[in-house]
């Protein structure tokens, strides 16, 4: 299963290169042109000419950590690439560099602490990497500073047609992407895997200024809190409820001709959907509709609880249902469903 | 007689003329001919003899009267008067953009229709202090222009920068008045003014709201080849990039170097995007500083001084570039250290890789302790040898180099 | 001005939705403009054609308001935050949506008040189940504050002042605009208080050759006031600094001087925190210099900011004698060549 391979593939932000080869033999033959760029955005072009230009955008990266430092003792020092919570890293297996080097991130043992440490939350400088070795010289030869790590975790079925595993935000939006470029749309269609999003929305400003798109889709994975000890109002979005539109989030609102249209093709479709119920963090579309003279976005997400950390879950049918929803969107627009210039 | 020398010479790599370098103690005859001690012999195709260090009296007066010299953030007139003096005899072309961006070109040698296009970048703008408001009594209370610790600046000699240069401080409480439990408590940039000593009536003549004031520093030299000064974050960069230039002037380089002393970094890293967008360059490297090591910082956290500039990886940067500038280091034997840094650093290289289309970007930079205070403290061979890396860099980058970039 | 100003104040308009301000605001200009249009962000432009520099002048229409994020078995909203609210200032309020659905905020019960935040408070619309709730409100309806203007001596009292007070002064100054070589570019631009984002893209459309930002700023007169050096009632000011911009300076000058020439009273102003307008358009391509005049507010960002009509009066002016002064580029900002 493809997400299942994306989701293992490592791909920190700035170090994508494996999901970006994976993606690259995967669908070069659904394309008519394939190019990357000097940031590493892998670009898919389909049906080059036809009207309206559409970017379809899912982010290729993941967090994870860099090593920044060794001790003496060969422990490696780390940095976080993206946001993680702390508190989600202690006693986790990891894989470093190119070599995948594993290692684990050990903790302080419990019958070693003093009763006030173990109400405190691990920080990252209380955490190392151990790789296994005696000394400095040794991990030297393993890994580099410089060098990333990501989470080590098979993807697995689970529960009612759901998956565990890490990196679902965005391997889950890139599997949806790569099954749309396997299709035929009546628009041009430009499916961007995007890099560093986690870091600063970094590669899609950059890609949406190269294709001057007339509309762009972003394709993302979203919280789910949807759990035991959470309010209803906070729950972001439920698992098993669809995919959910963004409303507005801190560096986006969704114009109303975009929101009408994804209402109205969803309930026209039958597909079940949602609203994101969050509007802090932001996605790529914050930085592409602020591109240019401005270009009109939309975001659909896939629900994830415990993202941005090595265990997360999605329901599959939430994934089919986000698939349904943007190929409907993609064939409304084709039919001429958004006004998208402006008024004189 | 016996002389230092570093001799550049080309060497043919793959067919492609190749800057080469050597240093070496030896006897240089008429025919330009050097023999060494060994007997080695080396003739020399380029006449571009140098003493070791043979320009470091310039570059240390230049970084004395850059760093005296006033430019805080968007008034950075006065400090690119200094820039252009002391840069334009090295190079083809200058501009100044609306914004204030100085662009200094330095064509390359390459006559091939198209040539490689490197920006240089370095930022000339400082922290600083702006007058909020006039109180009573004719104190000024002011706000940052920059990021600066409030406690840095408490006790210090200031000059304003009114309708002349006006003498101050930035008075405190004498410690016999302040209470126990205050001793304890950092100042708050709210809490602090500056006294200049004259009537209100007198100040209201001389200040507005809006103006400027600078800690008086003169650069200071200490033990060996360290130096203090205030701002030489990134006054030291803009060193670099002039010791950079000089360099090139015994190198030969296919591309074509926009060094730009950018305005505004220190607010938001906002001039290096606006140059860049107006150049449009193939590949940009910025200059900046990084943290020396000091007490309180863990090891991982800084870089030493006197070991060579900082060279920096990680997703801000373009790895061919790092590898490349890392590869020329060894190459020549110059010391460097490795700096990994996990997102958008807090340098012009993260305005620079986002620009139009995407830049690929590099990073350099110069170990430097207490940053953002008015002592900020290095060593003149990082300067020199950091200027010395960036000038073997650009003489290796071609037109095949370039496009490499965009593969990945 | 006054009833203009009662006009733009009363108008629903928050981030993202401004399609109601920006209507009114299209019938009071369009017969004194060569155009008017509209982009897919919702800025709203009218262009006074010319041959000589061409100058934007950017007036943001939105104003602050609150999101609907969900609505309870009992018919209950909650909300959260379009630009910037304090929780504090929000308790008790009244508030309007689009269609005209009225509310009243409330908050759930707390020890310590200085913990509260927005997540515990809710709109009330009065409906008594979510069924009820959903006939008038869905989520991702956005409310505003509901306030009708005071007239108190020559002051005014109204919410979002912050910015219509700044629409009121472009709105004139397009309709007084005196005969010039100048190409002008008016724009009532959208999102400003979620991130400059309408003049981010409306300058980069236009690409002019600088820009101008008319906004409200705060004052520093009020008792116990945090230091600032701007008073209400004497004068609009000509900014210096704020957390988005450094003005350029030879804009600073310029204005100070066509003040000066025209014996306009006016103030500097630095602020600490905040941005404008002009932090997006100065950082547009290659740079284009930036400047404001704003026009000193008290109580920003609650419905009783309050501002000076005398002030607006002389932002107009000075706003008009700018847009009218000839402008040569190459002589205000020249790019040295040796």
């Amino acid at each position: 299963m493809l997400l299942k391979r994306l989701s293992e593939a490592s791909g920190a932000s700035g170090d994508e290169g494996e999901v970006r080869s994976l993606l690259k033999e995967e669908l070069a033959l659904h394309a008519e042109e394939v190019t990357t760029d000097a940031l590493g955005n892998l670009y898919f072009k389909k049906g080059i000419g036809s009207k309206p230009r559409v970017m379809v955008v899912a982010h290729m990266d993941e967090v994870g950590l860099m090593v920044v430092g060794y001790e003496k003792s060969g422990l490696l020092r780390v940095a976080k690439v993206g946001s993680i919570d702390d508190r989600v890293l202690a006693s986790k297996v990891v894989a470093i560099g190119k070599d995948r080097v594993p290692g684990v991130i050990g903790a302080k043992a419990v019958h070693l602490q003093k009763p006030d440490e173990r109400t405190k939350a691990i920080k990252i400088d209380n955490l190392y990497i151990d790789l296994g070795v005696r000394s400095q010289e040794e991990a030297e030869k393993l890994v580099k500073i410089g060098d990333y790590g990501t989470f080590t975790v098979t993807a697995r079925e689970a529960g009612d047609n759901c998956l565990i595993g890490k990196a679902f935000d965005n391997r889950a939006g890139c599997a949806v992407l790569a099954e749309l470029l396997k299709e035929e749309f009546a628009l041009e269609l430009n499916a961007v895997f995007t890099v560093q999003e986690e870091v600063g929305l970094r590669g899609a400003g950059v890609a949406a200024y190269r294709l001057h798109p007339d509309l762009a889709l972003v394709i993302e994975t979203t919280a789910a809190a949807d759990v035991v000890g959470s309010k209803e109002s906070a729950y972001v979005t439920k698992l098993g409820d669809g995919p959910a539109l963004t409303l507005m989030d801190s560096t986006y609102i969704a114009p109303q001709q975009i929101v009408d249209l994804v209402v109205e093709t969803a309930e026209k479709l039958n597909i079940p959907y949602q609203f994101r119920r969050l509007t802090t963090a932001g996605t790529d579309a914050g930085i592409i509709s602020q591109t240019h003279a401005g270009i009109l976005s939309a975001v659909i997400s896939i629900p994830c609880r415990y993202i941005h950390s090595p265990a997360s879950i999605i329901n599959l049918d939430d994934w089919q249902n986000t698939l349904r929803l943007a190929r409907g969107i993609l064939n409304a627009v084709a039919e001429g469903g958004l006004r998208l210039e402006g008024t004189a | 007689m016996c002389r230092d020398y570093i001799a550049i010479f080309y060497k043919k790599r793959n067919n492609i003329s190749v800057v080469r370098a050597a240093s070496f103690k030896g006897e240089k005859n008429g025919d330009n001919i050097i023999r060494g001690k060994t007997g080695r012999t080396l003739k020399l195709l380029v006449v571009n003899v140098c003493k070791i260090g043979g320009t470091s009296l310039e570059i240390k007066r230049f970084l004395k009267d850059i760093c005296e010299a006033p430019g805080v953030s968007g008034y950075e007139e006065y400090v690119a008067k200094v820039v252009r003096a002391a840069f334009c005899s090295h190079v083809d072309e200058v501009r100044q953009d609306r914004m204030g961006n100085v662009v200094f070109l330095k064509k390359g040698s390459s006559s091939a229709e198209r040539r490689p296009r490197i920006l240089l970048a370095a930022h000339m703008d400082e922290i600083g202090l702006m007058v909020t408001k006039i109180e009573e009594g004719g104190f000024l209370r002011f706000s940052a222009v920059g990021g600066i610790d409030p406690r840095t600046i408490v006790g210090q000699e200031v000059i304003l920068y009114g309708r002349e240069k006006l003498p101050g401080v930035i008075g405190v409480k004498p410690p016999h008045l302040v209470p126990a439990e205050e001793l304890g408590k950092g100042h708050k940039m709210e809490d602090l003014h500056i006294d200049i000593a004259l009537t209100e009536e007198r100040v209201r003549k001389l200040v507005s709201v809006g103006d400027l004031a600078l800690i008086r520093r003169e650069l200071i030299q200490l033990a060996g080849n360290t130096v203090a000064a205030k701002a030489m974050d990134d006054r030291a960069g803009v060193a670099v990039l002039l010791s950079c230039l000089q360099e090139l002037e015994r190198l030969r380089h296919e591309a074509d170097v926009y060094a730009v002393a950018t305005v505004q970094e220190e607010v938001g890293v906002r001039g290096a995007a606006m140059a860049t967008y107006g150049i449009v360059p193939d590949l940009g490297i910025a200059v900046d500083v990084t943290h020396g090591e000091m007490p309180g910082v863990l090891e991982h956290e800084a870089c030493k001084l006197g070991k060579g500039p900082g060279i920096t990886v990680g997703p801000n940067i373009h790895t061919k570039i790092s590898e490349e500038i890392i590869r020329v280091a060894k190459e020549y034997r110059l010391p460097y250290q490795l700096e990994a840094f996990p997102g958008p650093t807090g340098t012009d290289a993260r305005a620079i890789q986002v620009t139009r289309g995407g830049i690929p970007t590099g990073l350099l930079s110069i170990p430097l302790r207490y940053m953002h205070t008015s002592v900020e403290l290095l060593d003149m061979d990082d300067l020199k040898l950091s200027g010395r890396l960036l000038a073997y860099f650009i003489a290796s980058v071609d037109l095949e180099f370039v496009e490499g970039l965009s593969c990945c | 001005m006054k009833e203009l100003l009662k006009k733009l104040s009363e108008t629903y308009g928050p981030s993202g939705r401004e399609a109601q301000i920006a209507r009114l605001i299209r019938e009071e200009i369009k017969d004194y403009v060569d155009e008017t249009y509209t982009d897919n962000m919702g800025n709203l432009y009218a262009v006074k054609k010319g041959n000589g520099a061409k100058i934007m002048v950017a007036a943001h229409m939105d104003e602050i308001g609150m999101i609907v994020t969900h609505l309870d078995d009992k018919g209950f909203l909650r909300f959260s935050n379009v630009g910037g609210l304090s929780p504090h200032v929000l308790l008790g309020q009244r508030v309007i949506f689009a269609n005209g659905s009225q509310g009243t905020i409330g908050m759930e019960k707390l020890e310590e008040l200085n913990k509260l935040t927005l997540e515990k408070l809710f709109i009330d619309i009065g409906a008594t189940t979510k069924e009820e709730a959903s006939k008038y409100v869905k989520v991702g309806d956005i409310a505003t504050y509901h306030r009708e203007v005071a007239v108190v001596g020559n002051r005014m009292i109204g919410k979002a002042m912050d910015n219509r007070a700044g629409c009121a002064v472009l709105v004139k100054a397009i309709q007084e605009l005196a005969i010039t070589d100048n190409e002008v570019y008016a724009v009532f631009t959208s999102q400003e208080e979620v991130g400059l984002r309408g003049s981010r893209v409306s300058t980069y459309r236009i690409n002019p050759d600088l820009g101008l930002a008319v906004d409200v700023t705060m004052v520093g007169d009020t008792p116990e006031a945090p230091t600032m050096s701007v008073s209400l009632g004497k004068g609009p000011t000509v900014k210096i600094k704020d957390a988005s911009v450094i003005c350029h300076p030879r804009l600073k000058e310029m204005l100070s001087e066509i003040a000066e020439k025209n014996e306009i009273p006016y103030q500097y102003e630095v602020l600490t925190a905040g941005g404008t307008d002009a932090g997006a358009i100065h950082l547009t391509k290659e740079g284009i210099p930036a400047g404001v005049i704003s026009i000193p507010c008290r109580y920003v960002h609650t419905p009783g900011e309050m501002v000076d009509l005398e002030d607006l009066e002389h932002a107009l002016k000075l706003l008009k004698a700018f847009l009218s002064a000839p402008l040569e580029m190459r002589e205000i900002f020249p790019c040295h060549l040796e």
